[in-house]
């Protein structure tokens, strides 16, 4: 499968590194340069060595889009640090290059709810979290 | 009519005084919050703090009985998400958005997101307004009267080449005053017939420019090319 990751934040750079260790082949956009080093970090060899790719630019360039890959992409994942950014390339991912699959992280519960119902995949960490913490407040059994 | 507008810069400030000063009734949002408080103000009641590209922001705006959604934020993700929102999920009958950046006019377009407005592509529009097509030049605009006065170079491929004046069946509202030929102008008989290269001067009411132009230079470029 080849999948293409737009935001290599925490979240971005690891789901990245463990796509390519499961033998996917993983193609990384960001606006800063330096968030190379995420994908670096930790590995017994760099990022490109391990075959991964790495495109800096911004999502909403098509160009750049385009150059990461995303005209044979099977998988998209929105993972910017905006709500928005992240709703909006998904949607020019599977409207305009027809890319199957695009999962996207939104923080805010509500828009996640409402535009997974309208057909984007969906990952609130914000919710995650919240029932985390409902589950370790609730009394043990209940 | 009810209209709420996203973003309170120097756009949707100066959108939400005119609606205001003609009797609408407005809520602009704002996320800044120092500007929120300068704007408070103002506008008061209008004005409410908080971030549109959330639900319960546009919802305890009222967003359900809105007539028109305004995005005019600086930031083209969000103005298409808050008009996306308000379209599709609180059904919305009319939104506008700003686009910023003009490269993103193809994403507002490909989301739906219509009309999207961007001060650039509207300068731009005026630029090719008053630097038209070669070939073409504006002597004189009489805006008071809807009148102009326009100067076109007749070129090889016109569909007027060869024919005479009075043959000419331009529209209604436009009328040839004069021919310069080779140095001299003189005011055309009836049975004056053009030539390539002539340039013709005509009188004709507001917009009608293009229609004009394909009888002399439909491709906008003169006879000498």
């Amino acid at each position: 499968m080849f999948v293409l990751i737009v935001g290599a934040g925490r979240v971005g750079s690891a789901v990245a590194k463990s796509a390519l260790a499961a033998g996917h082949e993983v193609s990384v956009l960001d606006a800063d340069p330096l968030s190379h080093e995420r994908l670096d970090a930790g590995q017994s060899e760099s990022w490109e060595d391990a075959k991964g790719q790495f495109t800096v630019g911004t999502a909403l360039e098509t160009d750049a889009l385009i150059q990461a890959g995303i005209e044979r992409a099977d998988v998209f994942i929105a993972s910017t640090a905006g709500d928005n950014t992240n709703l909006v390339i998904a949607q020019i991912a599977q409207k305009r290059f027809g890319v199957q699959k695009a999962i996207v992280r939104v923080m805010d519960p509500a828009r996640a709810d409402w535009y997974g119902e309208q057909g984007l995949h969906t990952i609130s960490p914000t919710k995650h979290a919240i029932e985390g913490f409902e589950r370790a407040l609730a009394p043990d059994g209940e | 009519m009810y209209a709420i507008i996203a973003g309170a810069g120097k756009v949707g400030r100066n959108l939400a005084r005119e609606l205001i000063s003609k009797d609408h009734e407005v809520t602009l949002i704002e996320s800044f919050r120092p500007r929120y408080l300068t704007l408070e103000e103002e506008f008061e009641h209008a004005v409410q703090y908080g971030d549109a590209t959330e639900l319960w922001v546009l919802e305890r705006a009222g967003i359900q009985r809105a007539d028109l959604v305004i995005a005019v934020t600086g930031d083209d993700e969000d103005n298409i998400l808050v008009c996306q929102v308000a379209k599709e999920k609180y059904l919305c009958d009319r939104i506008i958005a700003r686009v910023n950046n003009p490269r993103n006019h193809d994403h507002f377009r490909l989301l739906g997101i219509q009309p999207a407005v961007s001060a650039t592509d509207l300068i731009l529009r005026l630029i090719e307004h008053e630097v038209p097509r070669y070939g073409l030049v504006h002597l004189l605009a009489l805006e008071e009267e809807r009148l102009e006065i326009i100067e076109l170079e007749v070129a090889s491929d016109a569909p007027t080449l060869g024919m005479k004046v009075s043959d000419i069946e331009l529209p209604e509202g436009s009328l040839i005053i004069s021919v310069l030929r080779g140095g001299t102008g003189f005011v055309p008989k009836a049975d004056t017939v053009i030539e390539a290269g002539d340039e013709v001067l005509l009188v004709l009411d507001q917009g009608l420019e293009e229609a004009i132009t394909g009888f002399f230079a439909p491709n906008g470029h003169p006879a000498s090319i």
